[in-house]
This record gives C-alpha cells, sequence and structure tokens, in this order.
C-alpha cells in the first residue's frame, strides 16, 4: 500500500533521513523503532505530506504523493488518521467538536447526525463514552490520547499513523492504549503505521517491525525477527544497553 | 571589524527575510480570504474577542488623552486669548492621529499578543500539524478570521476612540475653561474636514492589518515550549508598536505631501 523510495530530508546541515526506503503492506502494523530524535516522527510527517523531502518518492496506492496538487492533497488527507504525540487536541473546542472536527470541517452532514452517528461511536470505541462536552483542558493524558485516537478514526480512515503512541503515559494507560490499537486494527481493518522508541509497545502491537538507524531502514521483520536479530545495533537498541555501537 | 560586517549583513538578511515572510503571509491570507467557503461565526467570534473587551480600555485611554491635549494646548492657548480653538485641535488631532494610534497600540497590546500565545501554543503543542492532517489550512482557519475582524473592528474602535477623546477634551474646555458647550462642538466639528476622518480611517485599516498578520507570523514561527511562545509574544507586541508608528509617519507623510 505505500512503497518509500530514496527519500532524503535535512535540517540544515543535520541530514535526518538518508535515502531512505521502506514497503509497507495492506492491512498491517508496521511499527517503526528507533532512538529518540533520529527522524521517525519526521518520516511520519512525510507520509502525511506536512513535511516535503528535499528527495525521493512516496506511493500511497500506487500514487505518488510528493507531487500531488492542493485538492488532491486534501483527499489523500482525509483518508489518513494521526494520532499525534501530545494528542494535539484542539484547546478551544469541546471533545466532541474535536473528534468530529474532519466531518464538521469537510461534510455536508448536519453537526447533529455527525455527533450522533460518528462522534458518539468512537468515543465508545476508546471506551470514554459520554464526554463529548468537556474541554481538552479538563481531561487527563491518556484519555487526550484516546480523544485523539477516536478523532484520528472518526472518518473510517484507510490508514492511520501513531506517533509515540505510549510517551508520556502510564504503563498500564499505556497497556490500555496498546490495546485498543490492536482492537481497532482488526475491527478496523485498517493499515496502520506507528512510531515509537517503547519496545513492548512495539513487541505488542506490530506486524511487523523496521529499525530506523542514521536516516536509514537498517532491518525489518516481525517481532520475533527483530528479537534474534544478529545485527549489534538492534541487540542494544531493543536490550536498551549502555554499551554497543549506538553511541 | 569583519565580525560587525559579519553581524550587519546577519541583520539585514533576518529583516529582509522577515518582512518577505510577513507579506508573503499577507498574500495567502488574501487568497485564503476570498476562497470558500467564507465562515461568518468565526469572524464574529473573533472580532468579539478583538472588540467587546477593548472598549472600556480605550474609553480610558482615549477619554484621558483628549482632557490631557485641551489641558496642554489651554497652557500655550491661553497666552494668546484664542482657548476657542482647543476644541478644533483636540477634535482634528484625535481624529488625524492619536484616535487611530492610541487605538492600534491598545489592540496590539492585548489582542496582537493574543494572537501570538494562541498560535504559538497550537504550534508547539503539534495543533497546528493537526489541522493540516485533518485537511484544513492553518491559514484559512486561523489568519483569515484574525485578519478579517481586525479589519472589521479597529477602524469601529478608532471611530469610538475619536468621539471619546472630543468628550474627553470637552470635559476640560467646558468645564474648567468655561467654554460653552454648544460652541465646544460647534469648534470641534465645523472646522473638520471628511479628509481629516478619513485619513485616521485608513490608518487604523492598515493598522489592523499590521497588528493581525504580525500577531499570526510570531504564532507560526514559535519554536520551543512555552519559553519560545513568551519570546514570540514579546516579539509581536515590539514589533507590532514599531510597525504601527513608521507606517504611521509614512502615511501622514503620503496625506501631507501627496494629498494635502
Amino acid at each position: 500500500m505505500i512503497k518509500i523510495k530514496n527519500l532524503c530530508k535535512s535540517f540544515g546541515e543535520h541530514l535526518v533521513l538518508n535515502n531512505l526506503n521502506l514497503d509497507i503492506k495492506r492491512g498491517e502494523t508496521m511499527v517503526i523503532i528507533g532512538r529518540s530524535g533520529c527522524g521517525k516522527s519526521v518520516l511520519l510527517k512525510h507520509i502525511v505530506r506536512i513535511l516535503n523531502p528535499d528527495s525521493g518518492e512516496i506511493f500511497i496506492n500506487g500514487e505518488n504523493i510528493i507531487n500531488l496538487d492542493r485538492k488532491k492533497l486534501s483527499e489523500l488527507r482525509m483518508k489518513i488518521g494521526v494520532l499525534f504525540q501530545g494528542g494535539a487536541l484542539f484547546d478551544s473546542l469541546t471533545v466532541g467538536e474535536n473528534v468530529g472536527f474532519l466531518l464538521l470541517e469537510h461534510s455536508k452532514k448536519s453537526r447533529r447526525e455527525i455527533f450522533k452517528k460518528y462522534v458518539q461511536e468512537k468515543l465508545a470505541m476508546v471506551g470514554l463514552a459520554g464526554i463529548e462536552d468537556l474541554r481538552p483542558a479538563e481531561l487527563s493524558g491518556g484519555m487526550k490520547k484516546r480523544v485523539g485516537l477516536a478523532r484520528a478514526i472518526c472518518a473510517n480512515p484507510e490508514l492511520i499513523l501513531y506517533d509515540e503512541p505510549t510517551t508520556g503515559i502510564d504503563p498500564i494507560m499505556a497497556a490500555v492504549i496498546n490495546d485498543l490499537i490492536r482492537k481497532l486494527h482488526s475491527q478496523l481493518k485498517v493499515t496502520s503505521i506507528a512510531v515509537t522508541h517503547d519496545i513492548k509497545s512495539a513487541y505488542k502491537i506490530a506486524d511487523r517491525i523496521a529499525m530506523l538507524y542514521q536516516g536509514k531502514i537498517i532491518e525489518t521483520g516481525t517481532s520475533q525477527e527483530i528479537k534474534n536479530s544478529s545485527n549489534a545495533i538492534i541487540q542494544q537498541f531493543i536490550k536498551g544497553e549502555k554499551e554497543g555501537p549506538i553511541k | 571589524m569583519k565580525t560587525h560586517f559579519s553581524n550587519l549583513k546577519n541583520g539585514i538578511v533576518s529583516i529582509i527575510e522577515y518582512f518577505g515572510g510577513l507579506t508573503l503571509l499577507l498574500f495567502r491570507t488574501i487568497f485564503w480570504t476570498f476562497a470558500p467557503p467564507l465562515r461568518g461565526k468565526r469572524i464574529i467570534k473573533q472580532a468579539n474577542k478583538i472588540g467587546a473587551n477593548a472598549v472600556f480600555i480605550i474609553f480610558l485611554i482615549a477619554g484621558f488623552t483628549g482632557m490631557v491635549l485641551a489641558l496642554q494646548t489651554a497652557y500655550q492657548m491661553r497666552k494668546i486669548g484664542s482657548e476657542i480653538y482647543i476644541a478644533s485641535l483636540v477634535s482634528i488631532s484625535m481624529a488625524r492621529e492619536l484616535g487611530p494610534v492610541f487605538t492600534a497600540l491598545v489592540v496590539a497590546g492585548r489582542t496582537g499578543a493574543a494572537i501570538t500565545a494562541e498560535i504559538g501554543t497550537m504550534k508547539v503543542t503539534e495543533q497546528i500539524d493537526a489541522l493540516e492532517t485533518l485537511a484544513v489550512n492553518p491559514i484559512k482557519y486561523l489568519v483569515v478570521p484574525r485578519f478579517l475582524a481586525s479589519l472589521l473592528v479597529v477602524p469601529l474602535l478608532t471611530i469610538y476612540a475619536d468621539f471619546i477623546g472630543i468628550l474627553g477634551g470637552g470635559l476640560i474646555g467646558i468645564y474648567k475653561l468655561g467654554i460653552g458647550r454648544n460652541l465646544y462642538f460647534r469648534m470641534a466639528f465645523q472646522p473638520m474636514v471628511y479628509k481629516d476622518f478619513f485619513s485616521g480611517l485608513v490608518k487604523a485599516f492598515v493598522f489592523a492589518g499590521i497588528i493581525s498578520m504580525v500577531g499570526c507570523y510570531e504564532g507560526f514561527r514559535t519554536k520551543g515550549g512555552a519559553e519560545g511562545v513568551g519570546k514570540a509574544t514579546t516579539a509581536s507586541v515590539v514589533i507590532s508598536f514599531i510597525l504601527i508608528i513608521a507606517a504611521d509617519c509614512l502615511f501622514t507623510a503620503i496625506f501631507y505631501f501627496i494629498f494635502p
């Protein structure tokens, strides 16, 4: 479904993505692991075209998204749901307006219908039924992530991108989010890409895992294959060891 | 010496870059203003934020300015026995200069700072990225309503400030200097020509554009966390103040030399 070819991106002198190549199949959950600041979020932002690459191509459903015009880009974005690290909920709107934002902005359906058919259903899916009138400031970190997730799935996207879904929340809430991602994956049959440095979370949610290091994907495989990898960089990262090739 | 030249060069490049970015934002905002749909509710919400809450502050500032102006001119006019002209001086000064400038400075200090803080916080908490992923253009959603609301509200506040200033001057003129009430208001409004009033309004439109554009631009440029938002907010107020005074100088010169 997604093919990334020779993607390069630098910020000033700092080369973040260096000829990165990655294939993601339809319906799978791909988890990209790597150290903080290694370019995982930058990669996600390229897939939804918030960032433009210096060079390289990204194909989604066979179409190169780098040269899309404004209208086609809008259509593409409506098919992609994104969960941001801190939820990125709009402070000035209620939870319900946040969850139904895409439909409220783009569909001709009435506000009442959107709330009844979509917002309430998606909030119930993430275990937060009945909170649509609250403000984001009244929610805990875990609740914000779940509301962010409800917003990401509200318009039934084909692809969901998760940016550090378990960062900044307690381990129990992290387990809840991981279960939720698995549940949504099996219920909605969507393709998912998650970036994380939480290796436990990666094992739980991934069909396949890819390791990003120095701007390149250095290995791709199932959780078991990654655990058994002979690559010293991967072993150091998944074991969380101080000594090793990663400095 | 070489370092000084290098710093100067970098400084000039930064200023050019800044004004380039600001101009680009203005063109984009104009483009998105005419791209449907135009959501009236958002403009009214912003107009309410900018206008309703500034009414009392402008009442105080314009009122006191009118009073001070009357007192200061009385000091000179008394010497030549021309207190009667205080009313004209207050009204024309308020309409042409002080009304638009003080209103703009109040709005820049209150609303410009608030616009930067709000958009800056949205930037550092990825809410602007979220808008884009939800297929909504941030300029259309955030900048256009603030821009249009400013263009609508700042001139209205300016007219209000003009009248309050004249009334403030009237308090001194009528009750302290003994000018008759009817005479004061006749002397305030009779010498005023349309140009006096409209030159002030043209300035108010320009100042409204400066406040909204600088406020939004600084918000979009915000980097880092809470500290970045604080710095951007300060920069927004300082730059707006400088540009308002510079634009005031330019437009005063244009109205004096080109359209006398």
